[in-house]
């Protein structure tokens, strides 16, 4: 018969599982403090709050930040568009070719990154496109619609079906329909995706090195740091703050869909 | 209806009337941008691959050949094919080891609070930032850092020097080892083999469960017999992820790991430094074949259903 | 009477599907209207053409004299309730009663007090703030009734409305969609695949079957004079005789339908082998061959009833077997 207590050696593999996915997470926030800042020292010799004001000061972290938070916001807001218009489409009916465009939306993320980021370049090269924000854009906005799309395709299904039809019904027009009835049904789930969007772009580092030229995002910067590391310490004191950034959004995607048949992390 | 514009009625009804039309609307957007600048750009990257470069001159030859494929047979690359494929199998074997336990204990045991933590638990990992993930590892493995120290405190120094000692897997440091590399690659997709995974025993109904017992299997034939089938399209579409994404990563390696190159820092040498764009396509192609190929067998052992 | 919805020659085809068939149908206005039929007869798609659903892809619909196949949903005058009530979840019961009158744009006050007088009359006065989540089965199914009725239409479609709620409920909704519809004078089209509801309810019944009416008639036409087998075995699963037996007793080629109830024991009569017995409760369900032609009937409560494996001999009056031409 099947128990509803776990075997022991499960509960250990399990926890023992989750342990390995966060203790490296956290020790970063340890080494955030050290006093240390020429080795990976362990256990840190001392702990200090120093290099919290030395990176405080640091413009390239803040131009990098910034550059970040900007290519993300465009590019959630062109995901967003694109993703829920895709996500209507293909909720509403089958169609000639539906099957080619879930496809084509999931493959961005399926194929490795470095394949869009190469492409993206060699098409650059080819039309003769300078790098810019706006190209840093076109990549992460190009693999951000299937976040977009995942979340709100399943909570369409949802609406379109009886609920449009009870709309139209009740003498609403396609554009009242939308307003009243399909709007505030898939709001929750757009802004989930949004911001799961959002976190995905500003985290992006292997499109972005193909699309980015001289410019540097924050995970730019932080790649250079740990190819050819300058200050450790400010790498260490960045990390962490990347860290809390991109939680915030998915903390808050996980409430805004709890309990709904929408998974916010499904096909990242 | 007075308070809308006739315009607005008017072109609801023609979209009622026609709803091909609304159709297109909707699709064209996304279609046009995923269309042309990304399977354009992809195309354009094809293309490349059966272009050449004058090894002279250095200058490519915008003439249709197979001959930059050919390269690829060359035992250098060929080493760099085989070494990605082996270790992109070793982290997908990894993560059904590790990731089917926490997967299995979130989607039959955990009830409520503990439910939350496990999703949150996977979820957190899962979109925390890349880069970090890879530089707490830097952090770890490091001479000086946590592992060693740890070791060296349990007076074990001597079982990991003896184990880096060992070719191919070993090396001066864990940092600069395969299996440090392996380690990463483990740490960073892990979570996109367990919710997969998670998502098809959760479709397993407790029914069926309790039909095993009560036809006189011991819980560990239920498993074996009942679960164990019907988890296998979640660990297939999990295994999806996590061999699609070592194909193509060239960031891990190059941090942590040995000189010995993946295909993902070949293309990245060859179209940069190296200039030689034909051959980084053709080198781009190895995992888009590879990964078709795993999907067909993934789509015919039900996979997606899973997904 | 005037016609309320007329079908001339409808058809709704996806591909090789016939989902409707070149169906002719005409239902006069206040009329309780019935269509009945199993699971992909057409009988939906039918009440989805008149909604404004589904466009047909031949023929015409009049609705109310005015042709209808170019009319939206939304400017048609009639209102759907749907099988699954199809609640807007995120607004409350009174502002899902009053969502018709909002987007024909009539004032806040005025369509709060519709709303809460039309809740009253299917009896859900105080549940005007409450989420239809917070409601049971039963209630939404008031709500849903309420929402399409608040908009006066001039003809009311049920798809499948008493489906999900359980049998005691099911029959007393039946009384009370039948005496509001008295009351409204509207006409209400039903859509089921239960024949006793049909019966019970409506004035008149269209009885459809791949895609096609096979017999239109008032509930004791459907009952008692089946034209096909189809109509004999699915309303009430009459005997239906195969052509040789029925002219071996006739003398006349046709297939014949006879009511289970109208089959009884008796001293002369057919032998009869006797297969099976099933006990229902206000009767007694027995199965029998009668020179190899399988046949159920039914003994009312307090008969002697024969055990299986018994022969016995049973007959019936003439004019209870029905016959209907050979198809």
């Amino acid at each position: 018969m099947h128990s509803d207590r776990a075997p022991m050696g499960l509960k250990v593999a399990a926890g023992l599982g989750l342990a390995f996915m966060h203790l490296p997470i956290l020790l970063i926030f340890v080494y955030a403090f050290t006093t240390e800042d020429k080795s990976y020292q362990w256990p840190p010799p001392g702990f200090t709050l120093k290099w919290f004001a030395v990176t405080w000061g640091r413009t390239d972290v803040w131009e990098a930040m910034s550059l970040s938070l900007k290519v993300a916001s465009i590019s959630t807001v062109i995901a967003l568009f694109l993703g829920t218009l895709c996500a209507a489409a293909v909720s509403r009916t089958k169609f000639f070719g539906r099957e080619a465009i879930s496809l084509l939306v999931i493959l961005p993320i399926a194929l490795p990154g470095i394949i869009t980021g190469i492409s993206l370049r060699s098409a650059f090269n080819l039309a003769e496109i300078p790098f810019s924000f706006w190209t840093i854009v076109l990549g992460h906005a190009t693999f951000c619609v299937v976040v977009v799309y995942n979340n709100a395709v399943a909570r369409f299904r949802r609406v379109s079906g009886s609920l449009v039809e009870a709309s139209m019904d009740l003498g609403a027009n396609s554009f009242q329909t939308f307003r009243y009835v399909i709007l505030p049904n898939i709001s929750t789930a757009l802004l989930a995706g949004g911001m799961l969007a959002f976190a995905l772009s500003f985290d992006e580092v292997i499109v972005t090195t193909f699309t980015a030229g001289q410019q540097q995002t924050l995970p730019i910067w932080m790649l250079e740091e740990l190819v050819r590391p300058r200050e450790r310490p400010v790498t260490n004191v960045v990390a962490m703050v990347v860290v809390i950034v991109t939680f915030l959004p998915i903390l808050g995607a996980y409430y805004l869909t709890r309990g709904t048949d929408t998974v916010a992390g499904q096909g990242k | 209806m007075s308070r809308h514009t006739n315009a607005a009625v008017s072109l609801s009804d023609l979209l009622w009337r026609r709803p091909n039309l609304l159709l297109l609307i909707l699709i064209l957007p996304p279609a046009l941008w995923l269309g042309i600048i990304y399977l354009g750009s992809l195309f354009a990257l094809l293309a490349q691959s059966f272009f050449s470069i004058d090894e002279f001159s250095g200058v490519i030859q915008y003439e249709l050949t197979l001959k930059t494929y050919g390269e690829l047979f060359r035992p250098a690359n060929f080493d760099i094919i085989v070494r990605t494929v082996v270790m992109a199998g070793a982290v997908t074997i990894g993560a059904a080891v590790v990731g089917f336990p926490v997967a299995y204990y979130a989607a039959r045991y955990a009830r409520g609070k503990w439910k939350a933590i496990f999703y949150l638990g996977v979820m957190m990992p899962l979109w925390s930032s890349y880069l970090v993930k890879v530089y707490s590892w830097k952090l770890i493995l490091a001479k000086e850092g946590i592992l060693n120290w740890l070791f060296e405190t349990l007076h074990l120094g001597w079982l990991l020097n003896a184990y880096l000692a060992i070719p191919i897997i070993g090396g001066n440091s864990l940092s600069v080892s395969s299996t440090g590399t392996f380690l990463v690659f483990l740490y960073v997709w892990i979570p996109f083999m367990i919710l997969p995974i998670q998502a098809s025993l959760e479709r397993v109904p407790h029914t069926m469960l309790e039909a095993s017992g009560d036809l006189g299997a011991r819980p560990y034939q239920t498993f074996l017999h009942v679960l164990l089938p019907l988890a296998l399209p979640g660990v297939i579409a999990g295994s999806i992820f996590t061999f699609s994404l070592t194909l193509g990563d060239y960031i891990i390696p190059q941090i942590v790991g040995s000189s010995r190159r993946f295909i993902g820092q070949a293309v990245y040498a060859y179209q940069g430094t190296a200039g030689n764009i034909p051959l980084a396509a053709a080198f781009a192609v190895v995992p888009i074949v590879l990964m078709a190929f795993y999907l067909w067998i993934a789509k015919r052992k039900g996979a997606f259903d899973a997904l | 009477m005037n016609s309320a919805i007329r079908f001339s020659g409808v058809s709704r085809h996806y591909g090789a599907v016939k989902a409707v068939d070149d169906v002719n149908l005409d239902i006069a206005e206040g009329e309780f209207f019935a269509m009945l039929g199993p699971s992909g007869s057409g009988k939906t798609t039918s009440l989805r053409l008149i909604a404004g659903f589904e466009r047909p892809t031949a023929g015409e619909i009049h609705i109310y004299g005015e042709e209808a196949q170019s009319i939206p949903p939304y400017k048609r005058p009639v209102n759907t309730v749907f099988q699954d009530y199809a609640l807007f979840p995120h607004l409350n019961v009174r502002d899902n009663v009053a969502y018709g009158l909002m987007v024909a744009g009539v004032g806040k006050k005025q369509r709060a007090k519709s709303a809460d007088e039309t809740l009253e009359m299917v009896a859900l006065g105080a549940y005007g703030d409450r989420k239809p989540s917070e409601l049971s089965g039963g209630q939404r199914q008031r709500v849903a009734l309420a929402r399409a009725l608040v908009n006066k239409p001039k003809a009311l479609l049920l798809d499948e409305p008493l489906g999900a709620l359980d049998l005691k409920l099911r029959e007393q909704m039946q009384e009370e969609l039948k005496s509001l519809q008295r009351s409204l004078g509207i006409t209400f089209i039903f859509v089921t695949h239960d024949q006793s509801e049909a019966l019970s309810m409506a004035d008149r019944v269209a009885v459809f079957n791949n895609g096609r009416i096979v017999q239109i008639g008032t509930p004791e036409d459907i009952y008692y004079r089946p034209q096909q087998p189809f109509v004999a075995d699915f309303v009430g699963s009459s005997n239906v005789l195969p052509p040789e037996f029925v002219a071996k007793l006739t003398g006349k080629t046709a297939h014949g339908s006879l009511r289970p109830e109208a089959v009884h024991l008796s001293e002369t009569g057919h032998a009869a082998q006797i297969k099976s017995v099933s006990f229902l409760g206000t009767a007694t369900r027995v199965s029998m061959t009668i020179q190899g032609v399988a046949m159920t009937m039914l003994v009312p409560k307090g008969a002697v009833i024969p055990k299986a494996g018994d022969t016995a001999t049973v007959s019936w009056a003439d004019d209870d077997l029905h016959l209907m031409a050979v198809q």
